[in-house]
């Protein structure tokens, strides 16, 4: 035996190591190619100017109504549950999550972690997180989500919520970036605090102008936050914005027009990021109101509009024609097979004739504080929906007061929604009967009676199947015209370097650009 | 000197008043508006429910006299308030970006007057000449753009290629320097945009003096030219082109959201803007308060100091 191992020179152990060394180096090589991409390093002052922020915005995490407030948020808390790139929950503040029946859900708080100022989070810390936004006097943009919630209580390191009925997306729900964490005085959190656990410390914040953060080192994730500072800039104008971007004072922006992309990409000193998400633009109709109470009148200006061009022209090509649907390709399941409908004038006007009409005059109401770009969207509408012989009249209305004089007020108006990761919140949101955002006043009892089914359906594929059938019903039978879904368009300096899956969950990485990016 | 005292306190029991008025037209005029700040605060997440609660926190659930009563009584007593959406105390957020607002106004000015005074008077020695038509077309053609296209040609022309920065960004720690380098497009911009009407008034003023008896008197004793638009026709053309320079700074003070905008200067516009479009009263009204408060005190200095330069006027009694 002796003398076999000396001449070849080979052991069981040698024969492992040299192994393990050519498994290695197969891994190794590959990666350390693309090293400038995958690995992220650490260091560096992330520069971050976005089109939002107002000298209103505060740090009430409950009043969190823009970009610039939600990715400021997201340098300075955690939340209960993140949704990664892909679109699945993944543990935060809550280390697991599980719930047997959909209507009693118990999370596990996670210990060991700290807030900036020092002490650690609790389950009391969370538990009044949580009442922030619950009860007769919460100011929350999100309070209708607590509205099922009976109760909420801890159990040792155990959240306990408890539900009025199932919901099996309660997790998803809970991963809104509204959920900040943060400490408990006396029960409640103090909402005029920085205070969170998030990646980066505050250090400055003046509202509308520029919000200065650096890094936590107490952070738990060993592999999150690989900026030494964080500044987020208030830059309104979208001139304003590519010019610090293409100086080198900005490292990243948001919001760029559409007309401007492609020199950008000619001139080379910027990358482009067009991430295909949820997020779509609508124009809702009173349903309750004629002529929009007859679904062929909908179903008329439905045919009537051609959604490739407002595609390539409104978004510059950075979105993708919808259905009507207001569920997006990035959703579970969204129902990509459904009958598509194409631009037909001649389908338009039989639906009219079906509902006694030989033409028909609509005024739709329309402002840029709707989306960018609502004014030559509505102009662009008019036009197409000329041939099929519906006049439509486009009644320009002030950004000011946009949402509280025209949308929901008038009978056809343009509008947008940020799109939602999971179904049931995007239908409960703005289609369930009743729902405080229907912005069409629509009611399907098929529909409504699905919506409550599917919320406790545990057979994955009955669950699709309903959420499909609804997702028809809305496309078909629905009284909102939702032509295209939007990208996220933004622009980094080149030395900033993503992974390479970014999230179609809402704009910037989820909001989260700040803890998942860094600089190459 | 006395009859000067006596009309600056009249001045100002008069401008308090003016400043009772503007704070309740302002308010007038936000209530007006659509929409209150608990709506625009929620914006499309607004729930009615929501809003009610809202509303019974900032106690806009209050009517209106009894809030503009709370209102004054806290300015009164020296007490801004705070701001409805931050919760921050008013004088704290008024503070620095007053401070960029004066400082900016300041810097253009510094550049505007000495520039427009002294192309007023050089046109007005060279009437008529090719330097004359040149001065007043590019004066003129400087207002006439509106002046965000201004802005974007500076920038086109100095930030595009790394002279100066497009946006300005200012903190206390600054020096004096880099602030003025930081800042120089914006007040680069604001000075073409005051000159043209500062150098036509001087220019305008000065003519309009050489035409009279004592400057031909002088013309004919052989004084130079320049010595007797500056020793003789200057001292009287003083007191409108005072006025023309307090009514830009004036300006400079309250009408400069645009290139704020553009430059990303965090001044008063941008803050004022923002607290009109959520319903921010209390900010509004602070602001509104120092932009009238500009007015009254640049009118009055005018005044003072082109009833100074006229000894007929200090001498009425």
């Amino acid at each position: 035996m002796n003398n076999t191992r000396n001449r070849h020179g080979v052991t069981r152990r040698g024969l492992l190591k040299g192994a393990t060394a050519m498994g290695a180096a197969g891994l190794i090589l590959p990666a350390s190619y693309r090293a400038a991409r995958a690995e992220p390093q650490q260091g560096g002052t992330f520069r971050i100017g976005l089109g939002h922020g107002n000298s209103t915005d505060s740090y009430d995490p409950g009043l969190i109504d823009n970009l610039y407030s939600q990715v400021f948020a997201a340098a300075r808390h955690n939340q209960l549950i993140e949704v990664d790139a892909d679109g699945q929950l993944i543990p935060e503040i809550a280390e697991s999550w599980e719930s047997d029946d959909g209507q009693t859900w118990v999370f596990r708080i996670r210990q060991g972690v700290t807030f900036h100022s020092g002490k650690d989070v609790t389950v009391e810390d969370v538990l009044a997180s949580l009442n922030h936004h619950r009860g007769e006097d919460a100011t929350s943009a999100i309070k209708q989500f607590f509205d099922p919630v009976t109760d909420i209580s801890i159990d040792g390191q155990n959240i306990v919520v408890t539900l009025e009925a199932p919901n099996g997306d309660f997790a998803y729900l809970m991963s809104d970036y509204h959920i900040a964490i943060m400490p408990s005085i006396d029960g409640r959190i103090d909402p005029t605090s920085s205070d969170g656990c998030g990646p980066y410390v505050v250090e400055s914040f003046e509202p509308g102008v520029e919000a200065t953060l650096n890094r936590f080192p107490d952070y738990w994730k060993p592999d999150r936050g690989h900026f030494d500072r964080v500044e987020i800039l208030a830059i309104l104008d979208s001139a304003a914005r590519l010019n610090a971007l293409m100086t080198g004072q900005v490292d990243l922006i948001d919001q760029i027009d559409p007309a401007t992309i492609s020199m950008l990409e000619a001139q080379g000193a910027a990358n482009i990021l067009s991430i295909p998400g949820n997020a779509h633009y609508v124009f809702p109709m009173d349903s309750r109101e004629a002529p929009f109470n007859d679904n062929n009148v909908r179903l008329a200006l439905k045919y009537a509009i051609d959604r490739q061009q407002m595609v390539d022209t409104i978004l510059g090509g950075h979105g993708a024609v919808s259905n009507d649907n207001p569920i997006g390709p990035a959703n579970r399941y969204f129902y990509a097979d459904m009958e598509a409908k194409t631009f037909d004038p001649d389908r338009a006007r039989h639906y009219l004739r079906k509902a006694d009409m030989e033409s028909l005059t609509v005024n739709l109401h329309v402002a840029d504080a709707a989306f960018a770009g609502a004014v030559d969207a509505g102009a662009l509408y008019a036009e197409t929906a000329a041939q099929s012989g519906i006049t439509i009249n486009l009644v320009r209305e002030p950004n000011d007061g946009y949402w509280d004089n025209v949308w929901m007020q008038k009978p056809f108006v343009a509008s947008y929604w940020g799109g939602r990761a999971v179904e049931d919140h995007m239908f409960t949101t703005g289609y369930a009967a009743g729902a405080a955002w229907n912005d069409s006043f629509w009611e399907h009892d098929r529909f409504n009676e699905l919506l409550v089914k599917a919320r406790s359906e545990v057979d994955e594929d009955l669950r699709r199947e309903m959420y499909q059938e609804m997702q028809r019903i809305v496309s078909f039978e629905g009284a909102v015209v939702i032509p295209m879904y939007n990208n996220y368009v933004m622009a980094t300096a080149t030395n900033v370097a993503t992974p390479d899956q970014v999230s179609a969950n809402w704009n910037l990485d989820g909001f989260r650009c700040v803890e998942r990016w860094w600089f190459a | 000197m006395h009859a000067v005292l006596i009309m600056i306190l009249q001045r100002l029991a008069l401008g308090l008043l003016t400043l009772f008025v503007v704070s309740v037209v302002i308010f007038g005029a936000t209530e007006l508006l659509p929409g209150d700040l608990a709506s625009t605060l929620l914006g499309q997440a607004a729930t009615p429910e929501t809003v009610a609660a809202l509303r019974r926190q900032l106690g806009l659930d209050q009517p209106a006299p009894v809030r503009y009563w709370a209102w004054l009584t806290g300015v009164l007593q020296g007490d801004f308030g705070t701001s409805l959406a931050t919760r921050r105390p008013i004088a704290d957020m008024l503070a620095a970006r007053l401070g960029n607002t004066i400082f900016l106004a300041l810097y253009a000015a510094a550049l505007a007057v000495p520039l427009a005074l002294i192309l007023g008077i050089l046109a007005a020695l060279w009437r008529n000449s090719l330097f004359d038509r040149v001065a007043n077309a590019g004066a003129l053609s400087a207002i006439s753009f509106p002046e965000f296209f201004i802005a974007y040609i500076l920038i086109y022309l100095l930030a595009q290629s790394g002279y100066f920065p497009s946006m300005v960004r200012l903190s206390p720690a600054m020096s004096l320097g880099d602030k003025l380098y930081a800042s120089f497009l914006p007040a680069l911009t604001l000075t073409l945009v005051v000159t043209a009407h500062m150098m036509r008034m001087t220019r305008a003023a000065i003519i309009n003096l050489l035409a009279s008896p004592y400057i031909e008197m002088a013309r004919l004793k052989g004084v130079s030219p320049l010595r007797i638009v500056l020793r003789h026709a200057l001292p009287n053309a003083l007191a409108p082109i005072i006025n023309v320079i307090a009514i830009n700074l004036a300006y400079l003070i309250t009408g400069v959201v645009v290139v704020e905008v553009v430059f990303v200067y965090p001044g008063l516009g941008q803050l004022m803007v923002d607290s009109v479009s959520k319903r921010d009263i209390a900010v509004v009204q602070a602001i509104a308060l120092i932009f009238a408060s500009a007015y009254v005190l640049l009118n009055l200095t005018a005044d003072v100091l082109s009833t100074l330069t006229n000894p007929r006027l200090m001498r009425r009694k």
